[in-house]
């Protein structure tokens, strides 16, 4: 018996991307039910839009436009990876695997002066949410640079392309997530 | 063939990527925890028919031993019986072979499943031995109990962590974790993997409810995954998500609970229904009535699983008007349902009924639904729930539901494809004992209960002393009476067990299709070999085809041209 007996793609989506888009819609159903949790409670009260006014609008808005940008870098990875360009590959995910890094920096500035307001975990219920929503988020993040580390070592020396295409997937998913976030805990005041 | 080459023992049996051995792997750890589940209820409704009384096997039950019992018991039963031995055992074994291909299109990601699970199951028996013991409050895990409650003694970080209530949360996580994993194996490999000329409507039913059971798991955990987040954190680090003294709200746990929590009944009746769908069709020798609508039916209610949640919060004080939307939407559920079974007796109506051990446990199946669904009518109005809520009568109704569904859909698989899989036969005179005891011991630890529910008899109550009319008179005979039955339940499972190690011992005797069945697994041979195929077969008709007219045979297998 041999492999190529069995046709793996009847329903001509690739395995990896199929499995892969069936992961995201279940990561979707985890950060939906977060943000369905925490509309409803802002919904009901009203006030917590004074904590919510200690956000930083300003390091949000730059943390957007930096993964933004990195999505922009993973398509141009994978359009190398279409063309088998490897020098490309690697220099367009390690740009992406950099705006990540940027990101947790920014995040981290973030987080460190407000802790230092007085605004933590368990200050009030408007940075519970904050902090476990954009934690998780940045728990996405983290996960998404190691895959993409992985994936670019492989890629380099051309083994594996089509996984650059999941794990830029992967990272448009963390991206998109993030785009949520954004006016619901920095913008809507 | 290339895959005869020795494999070594650790790597054929434990870390094994071989979709039949992880079933298999998958099965006897579902056994296993249904084993300790059976003992946790053999000693708290010994407690609850003899009061006060050492228990053989056990000794004295404390009040607080009897709240973890009965939590880690339904626990167990659901997450740690139901969903490895329905979803995971049968997927697993049943899809790649229904489809006719080699093995799971992710086997490393199928084989670390199995062991996150194997993992989930530790940390949930770990729970036992921890100060303050396993959790509590009730299987449904709500706050306040669970979050800040007497459950959780000592506020520090470590204690929190390791304390019976979290780590309930991160053994039902891990569990989550396994099931999504194969979650997408198996919708991947039935996408991807079928064979040539298996096209959507030539595919068994079995494998269209294990992959619609899946995408409702997967589509309805989400939400408890983020409020089981945010349950740790107000365990953990003492946030307040769940505490309206700080602003949150416990009822916002119920809904995320349930969201998930109903859906997951169907989670686990969906793959039993399916395996009822290919073996009543083999024992009536008549095709599946109305295969097409039977999938339909089944998208139908995956939609409507998720609308019917509340229904489990008509007394945690909900809008009356949210009320109405749930009980509507829980009576039409039953719809599809309904038209599941009918489409069972449809089948059943005029064959040639051949009354084979896999018949008798679909059959009973059939009977003991029916009382469950029956009640299940009852609860759903809001009238009705909100004088029955937490009674025996609830209690009585879900066991009259998912025990058929968990156990009797489990038999009817096991002894429909136990030849297939080990390659030896079952010795049927016990296999008729199993069954007939079991049906009738069933019956007679459950069905007194319904008047102790109708009576008022409220559930999770360690001694009824404090309640005149329960702690004594007919009532508290009923309790002796199921105590009893429960008892010889338990022990006519030894019965079964007999059973699989006598005809473990003997020699690989089962033909390649025993039954006479149509599907794709009976053209393998017994039990099939890694790459289950020699050549993967083609096919060219649907999954049903019994009694067609005009043929010699009564059965045309699926690769017969």
């Amino acid at each position: 018996m041999s492999n190529k007996e069995i046709n793996l793609e009847i329903s001509h989506v690739p395995q990896g991307r199929l499995g892969l888009w069936i992961l995201i819609a279940g990561e979707l159903m985890i950060f939906g039910g977060l943000i369905a949790c925490y509309l409803l409670y802002r919904i009901r009260f009203p006030e917590w839009a004074n904590d919510a006014a200690h956000t930083s609008t300003l390091i949000g808005a730059i943390n957007t436009i930096v993964l933004l940008s990195s999505s922009f870098t993973v398509v141009k990875a994978h359009e190398a990876a279409q063309k088998r360009d490897y020098k490309n590959i690697t220099k367009y995910m390690t740009i992406t695997i950099f705006c990540g890094l940027l990101f947790l920096v920014f995040k981290s500035i973030e987080y460190i002066t407000e802790i230092h307001e007085g605004h933590t975990l368990v200050s009030s219920e408007f940075f519970s949410f904050y902090f476990l929503m954009t934690g998780l988020h940045g728990l996405h993040v983290v996960a998404g640079m190691v895959t993409m580390l992985v994936v670019m070592l492989g890629a380099r020396k051309g083994e594996n392309l089509h996984r650059v295409e999941l794990a830029g997937m992967y990272w448009h998913m963390v991206d998109l997530i993030w785009i949520f976030l954004f006016p619901l805990l920095y913008i809507a005041k | 063939m290339e895959n005869t080459h020795k494999i070594s023992f650790v790597n054929k049996y434990l870390f094994s990527t071989d979709h039949k051995t992880i079933g298999a792997q998958y099965t006897i750890m579902g056994v296993l925890m249904a084993a300790v589940g059976g003992f946790l209820a053999y000693i708290f409704r010994y407690n609850l028919a003899f009061p006060g009384q050492n228990i053989p096997l056990f000794g004295a039950l404390g009040p607080q031993q009897y709240n973890s019992f009965v939590t880690i018991h339904g626990m167990i039963m659901v997450f740690w019986v139901g969903m490895p031995v329905l979803l995971a055992g049968f997927g697993n074994f049943l899809i790649p072979m229904m489809i006719g291909t080699d093995d799971m299109a992710f086997p490393t990601l199928n084989m670390m499943s199995f062991w996150i699970f194997f993992l989930s199951a530790v940390i949930l028996l770990a729970s036992f031995f921890v100060p303050g013991g396993a959790f509590g409050g009730g299987w449904t895990m709500y706050p306040p109990l669970s979050a800040n409650g007497y459950m959780v003694r000592d506020p520090n970080f470590l204690s929190a962590l390791l304390s019976g209530s979290s780590l309930l949360i991160l053994a039902v996580a891990l569990e989550f974790v396994a099931m999504l994993m194969g979650g997408i194996n198996f919708l991947v490999t039935t996408f991807n993997k079928r064979t040539k000329g298996m096209t959507a409507f030539r595919v068994p039913l079995v494998v269209w409810y294990i992959n619609i059971a899946a995408v409702i798991f997967m589509f309805s955990v989400g939400p408890l995954v983020a409020g089981a987040f945010m349950l740790l954190f107000d365990v953990v680090l003492g946030t307040g998500f769940y505490d309206p003294a700080r602003g949150g709200d416990p009822i916002l746990f119920q809904h995320l609970f349930w969201f998930f929590g109903h859906p997951e009944v169907y989670v686990l009746l969906l793959p039993s229904l399916g395996v009822l769908a290919e073996v009543i069709p083999v024992f009536s020798r008549k095709p599946l009535f109305a295969y097409k609508k039977l999938v339909y039916l089944a998208l139908l209610s995956a939609v409507l699983s998720v609308v019917v949640w509340a229904h489990h919060q008509f007394i945690a004080g909900i809008d009356p008007r949210m009320a109405t939307f749930f009980s509507i939407g829980t009576i039409i559920i039953s719809i599809p349902f309904a038209g599941i079974f009918l489409s069972f007796m449809a089948t059943l109506w005029g064959g040639s009924i051949r009354f084979k051990l896999p018949m008798l446990w679909a059959l009973g199946f059939i009977a003991l639904f029916l009382i469950g669904g029956l009640t299940g009518l009852f609860l759903g109005s809001n009238a009705f729930d909100i004088y029955a809520h937490d009674t025996y009568f609830v209690v009585t109704h879900f066991h009259y539901t998912l025990f058929p569904d968990i156990f009797f859909g489990f038999f009817a698989a096991f002894y429909f494809w136990f030849p297939k899989f080990s390659g030896r036969t079952l010795n049927n005179t016990l296999g008729h004992l199993h069954f007939w005891l079991t049906f009738v011991f069933f019956n007679c630890t459950w069905f007194v209960l319904f008047f102790n529910g109708l009576a008022g008899q409220h559930r999770r109550i360690h001694d009824y002393s404090a309640f005149s009319n329960f702690s004594g008179g007919i009532y508290q005979t009923f309790e002796k009476f199921s105590t009893i039955g429960a008892i010889c339940l338990i022990l006519t499972q030894f019965i079964f067990l007999i059973n699989v190690i006598m005809s473990m011992s003997k020699k690989k005797n089962a033909v390649k299709n025993p039954w006479e069945a149509t599907t794709l697994e009976w053209v393998a041979d017994s039990p099939p070999p890694h790459g289950n195929f020699p050549v993967m077969p083609e096919v060219f008709r649907g999954p049903y085809d019994y009694s067609v007219p005009g043929e010699a045979k009564d059965f045309l297998p699926q690769n017969q041209q």
